[in-house]
């Protein structure tokens, strides 16, 4: 049973691809690019790896097809139609195929136990994890106390993608900010009725499940990348169905880039008190007398650093993206 | 067994129809979704990778023994955040080239760069 799920969903996904690739209408191209995230979330549920099937059916399906919307909406829907044949292409690409392919050969049988991947450090996590760390989800113990220099590292990956979008996107003055605020709510009733009222009663729950996931991750699936991008995805929502000068003034900017950057000190903070207190660089167990109550402390702050600056990261992404002006020569390419 | 390997084969598929794609589209937006089908595939070799028979989730419980190997889904985990970030930084730069050459079009952009 397990192998046919397998099979139909990555055949699935080589359909939703092959047809992306044909595809020239860029609007049709972003929602199949969401149906791939999605079916890749399923897949990875079948594989047994929930915490990144949460992250890849919030981001993947979610975040990511809705940037490329924003983008597509100014930058014109079609594809031009390529002039030079591509047969080269198709040549590089069939012979480096054929090459991984018969690479593959060499690979240990899929869901086999004894292949190599399974063995050095993997046994100790599964084993020794819970009473190092002391919580159940192995994930979570790897991500945030195991390899917390190397999560640390990620999250700041994601705080400078955050400046250099704000370094690319925000210099140019923004459209007129003195949109009437009363005006939007006369109207709300009338445009989008049932969205605006099933995402009123929809964002308070979004919001309380995605504190649920961050501060939960440690017994079930969940975390601070996850929470961060679905409280991301509520105050989105927001902005959309109610416009981004009503969402400015319950959002403020200028406080979510410091949120962004308080995420990421948070976490440098737990290494450094780790240090202050005669450990190594995120040794949590030196945080608190007793060891494993240390590691729930610096599990907890580090997961809450996290989903702060991913929280914030997502928000000035998505306002930088939907607040930039159309510039007049950008309409030359509508309708190209 | 006759799918022993066909996992690695779709990856290796969805692998090249992503190459395939940012190398033979000129269109900026469809390339970073090239992209982005490329680095999905290396999440779908890790995660399989991670996957063992009869395994069950990474998340310990009192009578479960087999577990699939963690350190894969974290690995993927971070680097799907990550991956989100970097491609939004690449929509970001595709919006700024729109401004200044009115194209998003490789062919278009370059013939610009050459007049001047």
């Amino acid at each position: 049973m397990e192998a046919i799920v397998d099979v139909v969903l990555l055949s699935f996904l080589v359909a939703v691809v092959i047809a992306i690739v044909w595809m020239k209408d860029l609007f049709a191209v972003a929602m199949l690019a969401g149906i791939y995230g999605l079916l890749t979330a399923s897949f990875f549920v079948a594989m047994d790896a929930v915490d990144v099937a949460f992250t890849e059916a919030s981001v993947g399906a979610g975040i990511s097809t809705l940037l490329m919307l924003v983008v597509i909406a100014k930058t014109g829907r079609f594809e031009r139609p390529t002039r030079h044949k591509p047969l080269l292409a198709l040549l590089v690409v069939v012979v480096t195929g054929s090459l991984l392919i018969y690479g593959t050969f060499d690979m240990p049988y899929f869901g086999s136990a004894e292949a190599p991947a399974q063995s050095h450090v993997t046994p100790r996590y599964i084993d020794d994890s819970f009473e190092e760390v002391g919580i159940p989800n192995i994930v979570t113990s790897v991500l945030a106390s195991y390899r917390a220099f190397d999560t640390f590292g990620e999250v700041v990956v994601i705080f400078t993608a955050g400046i250099g979008i704000l370094g690319l996107l925000s210099g140019v003055a923004r459209r007129e900010e003195e949109v009437d605020i009363d005006a939007i709510n006369e109207t709300m009733h009338e445009d989008h009725m049932v969205l605006r009222i099933v995402a009123k009663i929809l964002i308070p729950f979004i919001l309380v499940f995605a504190l649920y996931v961050q501060f939960h991750g440690d017994y079930g699936p969940g975390g601070g990348f996850q929470a961060g991008v679905i409280f991301a995805a509520a105050i989105i929502l927001y902005s959309m169905l109610f416009g981004l000068d009503t969402a400015r003034q319950v959002i403020n900017q200028a406080w979510v880039r410091m949120i962004a950057a308080i995420g990421v000190l948070l976490y440098g903070s737990v290494g450094m008190v780790s240090f202050l207190n005669g450990g190594n660089f995120l040794d949590y167990n030196v945080l608190m007398e007793d060891p494993i109550a240390g590691q729930h402390l610096g599990i907890i702050l580090i997961e809450f650093g996290v989903g702060l600056t991913v929280t914030a990261v997502m928000i000035i992404i998505f306002f930088n993206f939907a607040g930039r002006q159309v510039t007049p020569k950008a309409d030359n390419n509508k309708g190209v | 067994m006759l799918f022993g390997l066909y996992n690695y084969w779709i990856v290796v598929a969805l692998m090249m129809l992503g190459f395939y794609i940012i190398i033979a589209h000129s269109n900026l937006i469809k390339k970073l979704v090239g992209l982005s089908i490329f680095q999905t595939s290396v999440f779908i070799f890790y995660i399989s990778v991670a996957k063992i028979e009869g395994g069950s989730a990474p998340i310990l419980e009192a009578d479960t023994t087999l577990y699939s190997n963690p350190l894969p889904h974290v690995l993927i985990l971070t680097a799907i955040v990550v991956g989100i970030a970097t491609t939004a930084l690449g929509l970001a730069l595709t919006m700024r080239i729109n401004e200044a050459y009115g194209s998003i079009e490789e062919e278009t952009i370059q013939q610009q760069d050459k007049q001047l």
